[in-house]
């Protein structure tokens, strides 16, 4: 019993060393990434590195779109559909839009297309770089001068940080759309006729800067937690196989928790 | 004891002391010294897991050793900054083992990549410079060729060609010879001899293919175990080779790895944890 006891103070101790060291080593690649961004910048070689960045960007983002738009337009209509019985016992129907529009611009809007992203950017992101360590890519561009940090990571950080909150731009308007189509064909015209008065009643510039604040924040942690398990890839395809399982696994753990701190931190100044 | 064709007394371009590397608890290199002339083709040679892998990696600055130094071109490696290294990789070219092309370039970007990165040359002069890199490796035919497209030999070829696009002084190849035919194998020897005769570049070859080996080298070293066993000319691994087994445990072990016999130092050693004693240990632990 004792042993058990001592072991299980010990596992806690041991993953809770583990993930310092992980937000550690992502602290490290941020503080990489910016060092390098920064240089990138400042390069004659600008021009090329901002065509390196739009690839991705194309990649990332320009693919995901209707997938985005499909996913977020059904949480409008979900949403909508699921206030109206509880609203409608207070005769409340009509401020549908303003709870889409909050839930939405705050939260649903961000988060879902992080989710989306994940699988979309995160997971292949991994999957590429994996493939790129085990088939001694990476090791040769270190050899030829190059750094993985600088090259590869550095367009897939900001392009997916770029794209979240563009994306995320677009998932607003889909939300909004999709209670507003749900309200036009089921919920009547007591809640059509008003939606987008009372929507734009109830919004604030602050609903949309602070959910496109998460949705940067998101990005750079699904494209930062998918480099990292990426470049630390070791044996072979099944390593690769594991790391994409693990970025979709931390990323979203990470989008979650970071969407619960974001939340407190809002509603503590009143954001 | 020098080879003619080897400048011994010239200063080295990659000079290796005492290095040891380990990984976790494991000492995978221990003590090593090693020097590179210009001009020579040094073949580094072992068995698998003795090291020579671990020994290139350390050279071209992949990894840092655990204890002493590794100077290329008079600058030892372990103690310079990231841009000083940059600085030092520009000097040389790596072949690695798959030829570690990047799969979403063609051959001919690939070749293109460290010139437009690391020179100002104008795109006119950078493809003129790809097409009489790859002319040099017979591999013109191919430049706008994806990696996945071509054959295991050329992937190697069209590294080479990379790894010489900016006229490095040091070349390291990798295990050059690994999983291709004998005949492919032969053609990638005449070009690396080709190459250090027409650009007058050091190579550095790890490999464990004796044939090749003996093809190319103007001096060889025999690694084990993570020791450096022996260092010398060609001629003298050749007269172990074809001599009489001398008693002396050191050079058996190096003739058998040379002559790739199935009986010798090395497979004794390798019998040499005893399976009665396991058998009976596993016996008592039940």
């Amino acid at each position: 019993m004792a042993g058990g006891g001592r072991n299980f103070v010990e596992s806690i101790g041991s993953s809770a060393m583990g993930t310092v060291r992980y937000l550690g080593g992502l602290a490290l690649l941020v503080g990489q990434t910016c060092y390098w961004a920064a240089r990138n910048i400042a390069s004659r070689k600008a021009l090329s590195h901002l065509h390196a960045m739009s690839i991705q960007m194309v990649r990332v983002g320009v693919r995901s779109v209707p997938v985005v738009v499909l996913v977020q337009v059904f949480i409008g209509v979900i949403l909508a559909l699921q206030m109206y019985p509880p609203l409608k016992d207070f005769e409340q129907q009509a401020t549908i839009a303003n709870i889409v529009g909050v839930a939405g611009f705050r939260m649903l809007g961000p988060i879902i297309t992080a989710v989306v992203l994940t699988g979309f950017a995160g997971a292949s992101i991994a999957a590429e770089m994996g493939t790129m360590v085990v088939a001694e890519e990476i090791e040769a561009m270190q050899a030829m001068a190059l750094d993985p940090i600088r090259y590869l990571v550095v367009p897939r950080v900001v392009a997916t940080v770029v794209m979240m909150v563009m994306l995320s731009v677009i998932a607003d308007l889909m939300i909004a759309l999709g209670g507003y189509i749900t309200s036009s064909l089921v919920l009547g015209p007591e809640v059509y006729m008003v939606y987008w008065a009372k929507m734009q009643d109830q919004l604030k510039y602050r609903d949309f800067y602070t959910g496109l604040i998460q949705a940067g924040v998101f990005g750079l942690l699904i494209s930062l937690i998918a480099c990292r398990e990426g470049l630390k890839v070791s044996g072979g395809a099944e390593g690769v196989g594991r790391a994409t399982t693990m970025t979709v696994v931390y990323s979203i753990f990470a989008i979650i928790i970071s969407a619960c701190l974001f939340t407190m931190i809002f509603y503590a100044f009143k954001l | 004891m020098p080879d003619s064709a080897v400048k011994t007394d010239a200063e080295p371009v990659v000079k290796v002391r005492n290095l040891v590397k380990r990984f976790e608890d494991r000492v995978v290199l221990d003590g090593v010294n090693l020097d590179v002339y210009p001009g020579e083709m040094l073949v580094v040679m072992g068995g698998s897991g003795c090291g020579k892998s671990t020994l290139l990696r350390n050279m071209i600055g992949s990894i840092l050793p655990d204890e002493g130094s590794i100077d290329v071109f008079g600058r030892d490696l372990t103690e310079l900054t990231d841009d000083e290294l940059d600085a030092v990789r520009k000097r040389f070219g790596v072949l690695f083992q798959s030829g570690a092309l990047f799969n979403s370039m063609t051959v001919g970007e690939n070749v293109a990549l460290p010139l437009r990165e690391h020179t100002r040359l104008d795109a006119n002069t950078i493809e003129i410079m790809v097409k009489i890199k790859l002319e040099l490796v017979g591999l013109r035919q191919a430049e706008n060729l994806m990696p996945a497209q071509i054959s295991g030999g050329m992937k190697k070829r069209a590294g080479l060609a990379r790894a010489i696009s900016l006229d490095p002084e040091i070349l390291f190849y990798d295990e050059p010879s690994a999983g291709l035919d004998p005949v492919t194998s032969a053609e990638i020897d005449q070009l690396m001899m080709d190459l250090a005769r027409k650009l007058g570049v050091a190579s550095v070859v790890v490999t464990h293919e004796m044939d090749s080996a003996f093809r190319i080298a103007d001096r060889m070293a025999m690694l084990d175990k993570g020791v450096m066993l022996k260092i010398g000319t060609r001629a003298q691994f050749d007269a172990i080779r074809s001599g009489q087994p001398t008693g002396d445990e050191q050079t058996d072990l190096i003739r058998q790895f040379l002559r790739g016999d199935s009986e010798g130092p090395i497979t004794k050693r390798r019998l040499s944890t005893s399976f009665e004693v396991d058998i009976l240990k596993a016996a008592e632990g039940r």
